[in-house]
């Protein structure tokens, strides 16, 4: 077990430097850095006096390890824009992001699991028929339709939320189950597909066999075991719960971390949008790591498989 | 709850014909579609950005200096129908031409990390690794950030993002094909690594590919969208589903259609792209249904 955690941390590692290097690569690939840090009038004179104070002048491979060491220690640089640390203008944001992110994983796994389980115990039934009808629907639904659409609906027509913002409470129902949905469909998906598998085992025809009731053989039994890829699943749909957050953020006004990336990319605030990036990439990445350490927790036959 | 044992066995599937009944109306909606926006010059009322000032955010059927505004009008008085369709022509080209560059690319780094293993295969396999874990979205922000917007960038942009799920896929199929005894018997007669992928593994992993590229369409019309949206895609004033809902957003209480006309020709689009994708799917690997 230590070994395998090592050797997956050591990935995640790589992957996070990997990340790194490729944005600052990115930088570059459009021509002079210094010009994504200046307002666009302003003067040659101004971008070299800039260049020059940030060290822009220097050779790439200095500048590369400036960044990568600066990046060690959390540092994320200073906003152009604003003059303040990138990191202080993130943190403000980051509760209302992680608040959102929760809230729609309430709504995702609250309705997807039941959802899922009930496809695969009641597949070919109408009301099987009729859910993963529900379940696709939710899966092509654009996020930001169904967004405007509860604005319209229950924010305008019917008044029952507050149609933007984050002022009260109940602000944050409508966000949630727009970001929810999405997910909803890969949980309903993943626990209908965990439990078809167990139906086929070995365990339930013995339950059957001695006479154990089906609510029993589900509940007692099999969800246990169906639990494993649901739980992946959790993880790595955090990460597209955060990233998904941009858009709804944009769409209900909710002043989080995507709310501020856009803002940033309008500003040209180049080093805030980096550090949301990066922080965002990071935050995958080690979910990832939590998603796979998780699995060869609960099912050790993962464990073997990867040290080959 | 008492559901009876018969009820969970695993019923196996009845296929009296070979023609996909069910997937037939979707067909039709993606069919009419790629006809609409091919044909939007001829099929478009009026031009989609002619401004009528005097006809701003007009409910739809209004008339109006002799345009009737069949899906309404917006906040310039530009047609919402014409728009529409105009904008199927950014969405369904976006997605087309994103899904072939990163197809052809991911397909080809995928199969060459599987026939010449070794530090090649490393590092490709590694850079398909951390794209992955990284949600795509992040990394078309700072590109966008970088690049600036633009309907080259986005495709651009999806292209490098997304190639990935092909190499994985195109990875692992090779692997398999690659070791088959007629391609080895090839390799031994001399054939070259062009003629040996070209010829013989990939019309083996062709089919697992198209069932990712069909997927893959459905996901890149609403990332085109979702960029557009955001206002780092497709720039106005060209007519873009995600742009119109973006508009549509801020006139929710006053003008419900602007926003709801793009949202409906989307979801339909994705919809059918998906039920499309699940059904070959189905056909290629009846274990997953």
């Amino acid at each position: 077990m230590p070994i395998f955690f090592a050797k997956r941390l050591f990935q995640a590692l790589i992957a996070i430097f990997g990340v790194m290097t490729l944005i600052f690569f990115l930088q570059r690939l459009a021509g002079d850095p210094v010009l994504l840090l200046v307002p666009m009038d302003a003067s040659q004179a101004d971008v070299d006096r800039m260049r020059i104070a940030l060290g822009f002048d220097r050779p790439v491979a200095i500048q590369y390890l400036e960044y990568i060491g600066n990046l060690m220690f959390f540092d994320l640089g200073r906003s152009y824009v604003q003059n303040i640390p990138v990191a202080e203008l993130i943190w403000t944001r980051v509760p209302y992001t992680l608040m959102l992110a929760a809230g729609a994983l309430v709504v995702a796994f609250g309705i997807g699991i039941p959802v899922g389980i009930t496809l695969a115990i009641r597949r070919g039934r109408p009301i099987a028929r009729l859910l993963s009808a529900l379940v696709l629907a939710g899966q092509s639904m654009p996020t930001f339709w169904s967004a405007i659409l509860m604005i319209m609906v229950f924010g305008v027509w019917l008044g029952w939320a507050p149609p933007s913002g984050a002022r009260e409470l109940s602000s944050i129902v409508m966000p949630s189950i727009a970001l929810g949905l999405l997910s909803m469909a890969t949980f309903a998906r993943v626990a209908r597909t965990a439990v078809l598998d167990e139906l086929e085992k070995d365990y339930v025809r013995t339950g059957h066999a001695k006479g154990l009731p089906m609510r029993r053989i589900i509940f007692r039994h099999l969800l246990r075991n169906a639990s494993i890829p649901v739980v992946t699943v959790s993880a790595l749909e955090i990460a597209n719960l955060l990233a998904g957050a941009v858009i709804v953020e944009t769409v209900f006004a909710w002043p989080g971390l995507g709310q501020l990336t856009i803002q940033a990319i309008t500003a040209r605030d180049f080093m805030v949008v980096q550090g949301v990036v990066m922080l965002g990439a990071i935050t995958a990445i080690g979910l990832n790591l939590v998603a796979d350490l998780l699995y060869s927790l609960i099912d050790p036959r993962i464990r073997m498989g990867a040290g080959s | 709850m008492s559901a009876q044992p018969q009820s969970v066995a695993p019923t196996k599937p009845t296929r009296s014909s070979n023609i996909p009944w069910a997937a037939l109306p979707f067909l039709i909606i993606i069919t009419a579609m790629v006809l609409l926006a091919l044909a939007a010059p001829l099929v478009a009322p009026v031009d989609p950005n002619t401004q009528n000032l005097l006809a701003r955010l007009k409910a739809p059927g209004t008339v109006s200096r002799g345009v009737t505004y069949i899906l309404g009008s917006d906040e310039l008085g530009r047609d919402v129908l014409s728009r529409l369709i105009y904008g199927a022509r950014i969405s369904l080209f976006v997605a087309f031409s994103s899904v072939l560059l990163s197809g052809t690319l991911g397909s080809i780094l995928g199969m060459i990390a599987a026939f010449y293993r070794g530090w090649v295969e490393i590092v490709i396999m590694r850079l398909v690794d951390i794209v992955l874990s990284v949600p795509a979205i992040l990394f078309a922000i700072i590109t966008v950030a970088v690049m600036g917007p633009g309907l080259v960038n986005v495709v651009i942009v999806l292209a490098l993002t997304r190639w990935p799920r092909y190499a994985r896929v195109a990875y692992g199929q090779t692997l398999s094909v690659a070791n088959m005894p007629y391609v080895r018997l090839s390799h031994f007669m001399g054939a070259s690594w062009l003629r040996l992928l070209g010829r013989h593994v990939l019309p083996n992993i062709a089919g697992s590919l198209a069932v990712v590229a069909t997927l893959e369409f459905g996901l890149m019309v609403l990332f085109e969208a979702g960029l557009s949206f955001l206002g780092l895609g497709v720039q106005p004033p060209t007519a873009s589903w995600g742009a119109m809902l973006s508009t549509g957003r801020n006139y929710v209480a006053t003008a419900w259609w602007i926003a709801t006309f793009p949202g409906l020709a989307l979801f339909l689009l994705v919809l059918s792209i998906n039920l499309i994708g699940d059904h070959v799917r189905d056909r290629l690997d009846p274990k997953a249904r």
